[in-house]
């Protein structure tokens, strides 16, 4: 118990100490997160909102494929990610292994489902009325595919925000392709875990009250925006 | 109106319910222990608690040895391997019976603030340097045998290094080399992984880069790697294991008897004999080497 208490108080000196360390970790995490749930964003909105408003052969069993690619665990993401990319693996010469970018790569193939997910179900629901009132208006399909986007902006702010929350809360698969390397791709998730290792409770539980302050203030941010919008 | 009421009053049936297991759930281990507790060292089901490093658990030693000792004893032992800075917590936080470990400083420190009884030696393994198999720095010819001047060439090469970075017992014994050489680890080639020796030799595979390791992880991972042992046999590099038992004030379910029997089947000529043996069959060498007084 004395830990976490002691790590509330660590938590506010790490946050306002300027340590060069602790600020690099921190913007590592939301640039490795924010750019890899965009990214997912772009392919699976699309995906989601096409796959909920089409009739096409396969769908049931493609459907409960990606259901199932919801619950991916990380680590066996991280682990194929590795494989692929590790010097033997057949993309080894991109040298794309313990880099960001392969953290970014893991982090997608998690995400993506998610927000596919999310948002089939949601355009599954709304998505034919939506369309026979783009068709009335007499909109063409590229106007439609606006309209949809955008009244089925709440499904994709869920979808957007469970996929962040997702990726910057999991460390199997950053462990696994990123290597907790410092300064380099060491991200929270992947400190908490060694400080762990380390017996170091009270940092580890400082690092995760400021990993939760970063995801509240970006969920304050993401909500805000779908309250203008 | 009613239907609300009949909700609520549900609700608070539901809650009571969970209360009352909460509470019957909370007071039943300690009636057990209080009435376990005299029985225990007599006991045939008794277990330790033993807080150890990764490198005995990855190296198969223990799954060898202890499974003899709970025959010989009938006291089975429950391992948590973890790094040598969460062991001695453990040890401190009196989570553990019995620690083993390989920082004699930090251990010698750990009975000297009263968390355990006694350190013993039990047995030592050493540390090598691995590196890619074509040697880019030509340590293994200039330096075969000297950990120092090989460290030295990697810095002044700007070779790759891959460090544990996790203040386990490798970590520190990486450290003090450097210091050791007045080098200070800083740039792009020292790459510090946080993490345990397994994970660190495949890194130092990937990156085809130097690392220090213990020669128990290295040989049971050797097959998958593209490493060779470059420098070897220096004095240095010997690795002394110690053995202490928590102390018991710690709170009443640290295990003492348990801790002392099994101290000293551990320092036993069979528990020796055992540590000795460990590894020939499958390496054609001992991983460990028993040196208990």
């Amino acid at each position: 118990m004395r830990e976490i208490l002691t790590g509330i108080i660590n938590a506010m000196r790490l946050l306002f100490s300027l340590d060069k360390e602790v600020y690099e970790v921190i913007i590592l995490s939301l640039y490795v997160s924010l750019t890899s749930t965009l990214l997912s964003g772009l392919v699976a909105v699309p995906c989601g909102i096409i796959i909920g408003t089409k009739q096409f052969p396969f769908k049931k069993p493609l459907v409960r494929f990606i259901y199932t690619m919801m619950s991916l665990p990380p680590v066996i993401v991280g682990l194929i990610v590795y494989l692929f990319i590790s010097r033997r693996g057949p993309l080894g010469h991109l040298g794309l292994i313990f880099t960001p970018t392969a953290m970014i790569i893991a982090q997608f193939l998690l995400v993506t489902p998610i927000i596919t997910g999310i948002l089939y179900n949601g355009a599954k629901e709304k998505g034919e009325e939506i369309k026979r009132v783009a068709k009335t208006l007499g909109a063409n399909p590229s106007q439609t595919l606006i309209l949809l986007i955008k009244e089925l902006r709440f499904s994709i702010f869920t979808g957007l925000v469970s996929g962040f929350g997702r990726a910057i809360s999991e460390v199997g698969a950053v462990m696994i392709v990123g290597g907790n390397i410092k300064g380099h791709t060491r991200v929270m998730t992947t400190t908490i875990a060694m400080l762990r290792n380390m017996g170091e409770y009270e940092n580890a539980i400082a690092i995760g009250i400021v990993l939760l302050l970063i995801s509240f203030v970006v969920n304050s941010f993401l909500y805000h925006l779908q309250q203008d919008s | 109106m009613f239907k609300i009421m009949k909700k609520s009053s549900l609700l608070l049936l539901l809650s009571l319910v969970l209360i009352t297991s909460i509470l019957s759930a909370c007071s039943k281990p300690v009636d057990s222990s209080s009435e376990n507790g005299p029985q225990q060292p007599t006991g045939l089901q008794q277990s330790i608690i033993l807080s150890t490093t990764t490198s005995t658990e990855n190296s198969g030693l223990l799954d060898a040895i202890l499974p003899i000792f709970t025959e010989d004893t009938g006291i089975s032992v429950k391992v948590v391997a973890v790094g040598t800075g969460q062991a001695i917590k453990m040890g401190e936080d009196g989570d553990a019976d019995v620690l083993l470990a390989h920082a004699k400083a930090s251990e010698e420190k750990f009975v000297e603030e009263g968390h355990g009884i006694e350190r013993f030696d039990v047995m030592y393994n050493d540390f090598i340097l691995v590196g890619p198999a074509d040697d880019p720095m030509n340590l293994s010819t200039d330096a075969p045998s000297d950990i120092l001047k090989a460290f030295s060439l990697i810095h002044e090469n700007n070779g790759t290094f891959i460090s544990r970075g996790d203040d386990s017992g490798t970590h520190k014994m990486e450290l003090a080399l450097w210091q050791e050489l007045n080098i200070e680890t800083t740039g792009k080639e020292y790459v510090s992984a946080g993490q345990g020796m397994g994970a660190v030799l495949q890194m130092a595979d990937e990156l085809m880069g130097y690392t220090l390791t213990d020669r128990a992880t290295y040989l049971s991972m050797m097959d998958k790697l593209d490493l060779d042992i470059i420098v070897e046999g220096d004095v240095k590099l010997f690795n002394q294991y110690g053995i202490i038992a928590v102390n018991p004030n710690k709170n009443d379910k640290i295990n003492k008897e348990g801790a002392e029997v099994f101290i000293n089947w551990m320092l036993s000529e069979k528990g020796q004999n055992l540590i000795g043996e460990f590894g020939k069959d499958l390496y054609g060498q001992s991983l460990f080497i028993p040196n208990a007084k």
